[in-house]
Order: structure tokens, then C-alpha cells, then sequence
């Protein structure tokens, strides 16, 4: 409850002297880094900033799960293309951070963490709520600061939203102990400004090294873009579709590289890796030169090291020189910035017609297309990719979707073809069930206007779902589109494939998800049959409100193709033919 | 250490804050890497510490490792000198058994070796002996037949020769020669 209206407490900030305590000068700089929106959870080493928080503009939603607020932070920064916080106490506030934390080291979310500490007399001392955060958080952050005095407040703080946000983006924790929360010292936001401790590593190719991947390019018969999340965090989408179509060179997208390129572009492939569609990964495998545009050759991308894509030669695009030959030695390393990169390489690039590559990869399309489920006659079972395809052209294909871990996020990057960049939300490297429910909340304080699905299965969902009375209490409007298949899907799909069916804890028992949905006041839907899809996701968009609806779909479908962890990329598992094989899957 | 990993040796300039040595060493420990030795001090400058760290690695590894050594922000530079001609020395305070009737092979053994006896004592003495890692160890297997009490070893520190000094910051490296005219030879 406030008092006073922020403008009448603004003005007697300034008649005030520029002394402030710590909490104060805390939101002075969210206020200054342009901060609308925070993601947080009081107790008591946070507690000072939380009172002074009533005098400032900065929003505070309140999450039910300090994991929670971290994604929310995380969805934010992906939604918006910002930098999302999130404020926890001491203790148990922080370590419930670390999930989140992770999450967005591995996906490189710029997210910046606050979080109380014990007085620094008490550090130390296994004070009550007293964790080393700084300690837990140092493998999985880009930076953390432990600040025991006012005055190093703002210096820290603006300089964590520099770490966060500049070159390869990552999150930053800034754990600021009770006492300097509590005194006051001068606050000056200009001599807190980061300081150049290091020269900057603005990174440039050497024109030679341009000009022999110049060379490469212009010769390459059977080239393939490998488009990943740098894209997006680059800003580099133009410039990518300008180079692919110069050049007439198909492009596979990552899991975080889709909506990079438009799906519909006829030089996208689609999304590659172990749930690639065949076309891609044979593509890449027959490949004569890769183009890796901002990705890092995780191992869910290349299978098996030593057998991926032998004929190719490589050049990798990349901000941070730390992952070149990581896991893929490459011909030719251009390390910086993908957009720059890409600006000073297209004039040089020749326009080459490769249209018996591309017819080449289109033949492939046949074989994957009669197995698609899509194609396949109706059995009268609801499958995840109806739910998933339906969804898509309901919302056409204009949605912000926000998927959660496992078979139902494999569907989605398969199904729901995403044209614009910031439209999939996804935990893609750490793979964090519950992500998705906190971080579309996020998605939608960064983008208000935009439709924001979550799409999660009945298992990650039940990981955050308290979550819902946020979304309540927040009074914003998500959609949830529930892929309830009585399994922990994904893993049961490898019990399946590799431990001979044998289902070990992988059935889950759910609550009805509808009536649940109704008791945090909220619209919930149950659906069993394909007729019912389309209706119940036009009453869940004409709701002004946020809806749940709990798909229940066919419980022992797989995610096709697949290749198996450590294979090779060209041994995929493939749903069977029905118009060659019989019998089930496999 | 395996076939392919042979000692690397890591000449890191980093900020004097707490805290700057774990982030170091936590990204050796995160590897598997184990250090075989570590020296940190003050440099030149005030509030700039170096750090020589010798770590058992392969070349693939090394050169991941010194990439994300640059990626803390408390690190200002590093340079992997392996292969780079240097002068390295650590020092070790050996205190061995001798009694009357050995004390004067020990003398005579640590003058050869340009070392000092720095205590005596009725039927010990400390020696101390600054060198090469190859050096120390010969000292060390010659006194060990008279009884090796208690050893005490630094870590390497390493400047590479000649004008060129390990980059103390990135783009601030003086002249660097390979053919340097002034490079000298261990004495």
C-alpha cells in the first residue's frame, strides 16, 4: 500500500540530500538502468530494500518460487531483448536462484540477480539464512559481486548490467550484505559509471582471414548455414537472410537459432540435431562447407564428433572465443560480433547458383513427409503435433511461445514454424523443467501486447505451477497449452529405445488441470479428441484473460526422428513407414 | 598426466580483489585439471597481482583454458608461455639431517649448487636454493641419502625473455622480436 504517490515522494527525494542508504540507492539505479519491471521474493537480509522499494517506480511482481522469478527474469531478457532481474533474500531465497542462474548462463540470457546477505559481520559465522552465494553461483554465473558497503552499491550494479548485457550475454549476481542495504553514504551515478578495467575484447577477424572464408564460400558446392542463437542475440536476422539468399545457401537452425530465419523462407531447412528432420541432418552431413552462424556444436546438435559432417569444411562465427574448436575444429575462426561479420562479408559474396544442391535436399523431403504424423490416417487419437500444428494456425504463427523440457518442446520447434526472432522461448542448453510458466510470465511484462502461449507437459508443468497465482495476482493474460501424456514423455521415450521398456518412474499422475486452473480463478479446459483442439483454443484467445487447456494426448508417442545421444548424425531413429513397415514404433 | 598432456605454464595478470583466485583456480577444478604448482605476488603496478600457474594439460585444453581465463572479468590478461623461451625459477627451503661427520658434504654440495646454508643446527641444517624445477630436484636427490627432515617449495614464477614482457594488458605488448638479439642463456 502506498502512502504517498511516487511523483510527491520523487520530489522530496531531490529536495533530500544526495545522502541515500543502500536499499535506496539500489532502486536509484534499477530506476536509472531503465528497469520497469522486477521479479522478486522478500525476507529478511532483503528487507531494507523491500521497504524503500515503496518510494520508487520499478514494479515488484511477486513470485511464489524464487526459481520462478529467475525464469521470469530469463523469459524477460529473451522476450525483450532487455535485461531482466530478479530479487531474492539470503539463504534460501538465493539458492532457489541457482536453477534459474544456470539456465541462463547456458543459454546466454542477460539477467542480473539481487540478492540479500547477512550483516558482513555475520558472514561467515553460519548466520541465520547465511548461504555463500557468491561461492554457489561463481561456475554458473558470467560475474558475481559480494558487496559488504554502500558506496560500492552503484559501481557493482551498473557495472553487472554491463557484464550481463555486452558481448556474449550471460547472468550476473550482485549479493549486497544487510548492513550496506542499511547505511547511507553519497550516491553519484556518474562516477559509478563501469570503469575500463581491461581493454574491451572487441574481437574482428584480420581481413585475410575474411578473405580466405570469402574464398571457401564462393567455391562450395553443397554449403549449408548452421543459424543459431547468436543470430537473434546479434540482431543479425537481416543480414543473415541477405548472405543465404546471395548466396542461394539453405539454412538449419538450432533449437535457439529458430525464428532467426523465417520458416517460410524456401532456403529454411528447419531445425537440425537430434530431433532434426532427416532432410536437415543428411544436409549437413553431405555437406562440403558448414557456415556456423553464432552456435556452438552442442552435442545435442552433432551426434557422434568424429563422424560429423567429414567432407565439410568449417568456418565459425563467434563472439566468444572460448568456443571455437571446443567440440568441432574448424577451418577458419571469425570471432565477433555475427552482424558485423556478416556486413563485411556479403558484398564479397558471390551470387552461385546451387540449385541441384537444393533440388538435392528437397528430394529428401519425400521419404520424411509420408512418415509425418500429419500425413498419417486418423486413428481417432489426438497426438501432440495436431495439438501443436493446430495451435500454429490459430495463432498464426504469431504468437510468442514459451515451451517447457521434453517431447512437447521437440513438437513445438517441429511444428509451430516460427517467422520472427524472440517468438520461442526455450530452455535449450541446461533443459530446465518448470522453465516455462515463470519465464512467459516474464515474456509478457516484456512484450504486453504480444499472444504469449506457454506449451509444457503434465510433468514440467507440476515443477512450477504455483506460478499460476502470479499470473493471477499480476492480472496478465498467458495462455497454457497443457501436453498431458501420463508420462514423463521424453524419458520414457529412452526407456523405450534403450532400456527395453522398462518404465521406471516414468508414469506421473496429474490433477484434473482444468478444475485446477479454476481454482486459482483462472479459464481450464479439458480436450481428448482432434474435433475439440480448434474450439477450445478460440474460447482460450477470446478470453481477456489467461486460460489453461489440458491436451491429452496419445500416451506413448515419440519424438521423431531421433538421433541417439553419441550416434552419428545420419543414424537417426525414424517413425516408422506405414507404407513400408509394419508394426510399432521401431 | 596422460601421453598428450605435458605441463603448461599460464602468466595471468589479475586484479588484487578476494575472490580473483578461486574464480582462477575453479575453472582448472571444473576440468578435472590438477595444478602442479602456483605463485601469486604483487607486480609493478599497484593493485595488480601475476600469477604463474603450471597445470598438466593437452594442447587443445590449454588453449580452452586460456580463453576462458580471459573470459573472468577479474583477469586482465593471460599468455600460455610454454612455448616461449623464459627464465623460471622457483625457490625450496630443504632441511636436511647432518650431523657433525656429514655437515661438510653438505657444504660442499650446496656450494656447487649455489646454494646457501641458512641454519645450522647441532644435527641439522637448512639449505635454500633458488632454480629451475630440474635443478631443485637434482639437489634434492643428492641430499637425500643424508635425511631430508622437511622441504618447503614456492611455486614457479616465469618472465619471458628479452624486451617482450608477458602482455600486461591486451594491445599494450612492447617490441617482440622472435630473432631478439638479447636473448640470454642460463647461467
Amino acid at each position: 500500500m502506498r502512502c504517498r504517490s511516487p511523483e510527491v515522494y520523487k520530489r522530496e527525494r531531490e529536495l533530500r540530500n544526495v545522502l541515500k542508504t543502500g536499499a535506496e540507492i539500489i532502486w536509484e539505479c534499477l530506476e536509472r538502468q531503465g528497469v520497469k519491471v522486477v521479479f522478486g521474493y522478500p525476507g529478511g537480509a532483503i528487507l531494507p530494500t523491500y521497504d524503500a522499494m515503496t518510494r520508487y517506480s520499478v514494479h515488484h511482481v511477486l513470485v511464489r518460487h524464487e526459481q520462478g522469478g529467475t525464469h521470469m527474469a530469463d523469459g524477460f531478457a529473451r522476450a525483450g531483448g532487455g535485461v531482466g532481474v530478479a530479487i531474492a533474500t539470503s539463504g534460501p531465497g538465493a539458492t532457489n536462484m541457482v536453477t534459474g542462474i544456470a539456465t541462463a548462463m547456458l543459454d546466454s540470457s542477460p539477467i542480473v540477480c539481487i540478492t540479500g546477505q547477512v550483516g558482513s559481520k555475520l558472514i561467515g559465522s553460519d548466520a541465520f539464512q547465511e548461504t555463500d552465494i557468491t561461492g554457489i553461483t561463481l561456475p554458473i554465473t558470467k560475474h558475481n559481486y559480494l558487496v559488504t558497503r554502500a558506496q560500492d552499491i552503484a559501481p557493482s550494479l551498473r557495472e553487472a548490467f554491463h557484464i550481463a548485457a555486452s558481448g556474449r550475454p550471460g547472468p550476473v549476481l550482485v549479493d549486497i550484505t544487510k548492513d550496506a542495504q542499511n547505511s547511507t553514504c553519497e550516491f553519484d551515478w556518474d562516477a559509478a559509471a563501469p570503469k575500463v578495467r581491461r581493454m574491451e575484447p572487441v574481437h574482428f577477424p584480420k581481413p585475410d582471414a575474411l578473405e580466405k572464408a570469402l574464398a571457401l564460400i564462393n567455391e562450395a558446392q553443397r554449403p549449408v548455414i548452421l543459424a543459431g542463437h547468436g543470430i537473434i542475440l546479434s540482431g543479425a536476422m537481416q543480414e543473415a537472410m541477405k548472405f543465404a539468399e546471395k548466396a542461394s545457401i539453405p539454412v538449419a537452425e538450432t533449437l535457439l537459432g529458430l525464428g532467426g530465419f523465417p520458416a517460410s523462407h524456401p532456403l529454411s531447412l528447419g531445425m537440425m540435431g537430434m530431433h532434426g528432420e532427416a532432410w536437415v541432418n543428411t544436409a549437413i552431413q553431405e555437406s562440403d562447407l558448414l557456415l556456423a552462424f553464432g552456435m556452438r556444436f552442442d552435442d545435442r546438435v552433432t551426434g557422434n564428433l568424429k563422424t560429423y559432417a567429414p567432407t565439410a569444411k568449417k568456418i565459425h562465427i563467434e563472439i566468444d572465443p572460448a568456443e571455437i574448436n571446443k567440440n568441432v575444429r574448424v577451418d577458419i575462426p571469425l570471432i565477433g560480433d555475427l552482424r558485423e561479420i556478416l556486413q563485411h562479408l556479403i558484398p564479397g559474396v558471390k551470387q552461385t547458383d546451387r540449385g541441384a544442391w537444393l533440388a538435392y535436399i528437397d528430394s529428401l523431403k519425400t521419404d520424411s513427409a509420408v512418415r509425418d504424423i500429419q500425413n498419417l490416417p486418423d486413428s481417432g487419437h489426438l497426438y501432440a503435433a495436431h495439438v501443436i500444428h493446430d495451435l500454429w494456425r490459430a495463432t498464426h504463427g504469431d504468437a510468442v511461445v514459451v515451451t517447457d523440457v521434453g517431447q512437447h518442446q521437440m513438437w513445438e520447434a517441429q511444428y509451430y514454424h516460427h517467422e520472427k526472432p524472440r517468438t520461442l522461448i526455450t530452455s535449450g542448453g541446461l533443459g530446465t523443467m518448470g522453465f516455462a510458466l515463470p519465464a512467459a510470465i516474464g515474456a509478457k511484462f516484456a512484450r504486453p501486447d504480444a499472444e504469449v502461449w506457454v506449451v509444457a507437459g503434465d510433468g514440467g508443468f507440476q515443477m512450477t505451477m504455483p506460478e499460476l497465482a502470479t499470473i493471477v495476482q499480476e492480472k496478465i493474460a498467458i495462455k497454457i497449452a497443457i501436453i498431458n501424456n501420463g508420462y514423463l514423455g521424453m524419458v520414457r521415450q529412452w526407456q523405450q529405445f534403450f532400456y527395453d521398456g522398462r518404465y521406471a518412474s516414468t508414469p506421473i499422475i496429474s490433477p484434473d488441470f482444468a478444475k485446477l486452473a479454476e481454482a486459482f480463478g483462472i479459464q481450464g479446459m479439458s480436450v481428448r479428441t482432434r474435433a475439440e483442439v480448434g474450439p477450445a483454443l478460440e474460447a482460450a484467445r477470446n478470453n481477456p484473460g489467461p486460460a489453461l487447456i489440458d491436451f491429452h494426448v496419445e500416451q506413448e508417442d515419440s519424438v521423431y526422428p531421433m538421433v541417439p545421444a553419441g550416434a552419428d548424425l545420419h543414424n537417426m531413429i525414424r517413425r516408422p513407414n506405414p507404407l513400408v513397415e509394419k508394426g510399432s514404433d521401431v | 598426466m596422460s601421453e598428450s598432456e605435458k605441463l603448461h605454464i599460464f602468466v595471468l595478470y589479475v586484479e588484487n580483489q578476494p575472490g580473483v583466485l578461486n574464480r582462477v583456480a575453479s575453472l582448472f577444478r571444473r576440468r578435472a585439471y590438477n595444478i602442479e604448482s602456483l605463485a601469486v605476488g604483487h607486480t609493478e603496478r599497484p593493485g595488480i597481482s601475476r600469477m604463474t600457474i603450471v597445470a598438466g594439460i593437452s594442447e587443445g585444453a590449454a588453449q580452452r583454458v586460456e580463453a576462458n581465463l580471459y573470459k573472468l572479468v577479474n583477469v586482465l590478461s593471460v599468455e600460455d608461455v610454454t612455448h616461449i623461451s623464459t627464465i623460471a625459477r622457483s625457490v625450496a627451503l630443504i632441511k636436511v639431517e647432518a650431523p657433525e661427520e656429514s655437515r661438510h658434504r653438505l657444504m660442499e654440495i650446496a656450494r656447487v649448487f649455489r646454494a646457501r646454508v641458512v641454519d645450522l643446527a647441532p644435527n641439522s641444517m637448512i639449505i635454500e636454493i633458488t632454480g629451475t624445477e630440474e635443478k631443485i630436484r637434482a639437489l634434492e636427490d643428492l641430499l637425500h641419502p643424508f635425511g631430508i627432515l622437511e622441504m618447503v617449495r614456492t611455486g614457479q614464477v616465469v618472465m619471458t625473455r628479452g624486451v617482450k614482457r608477458a602482455r600486461a594488458r591486451q594491445g599494450e605488448t612492447l617490441s617482440t622480436d622472435p630473432g631478439d638479439s638479447d636473448v640470454s642463456h642460463s647461467v
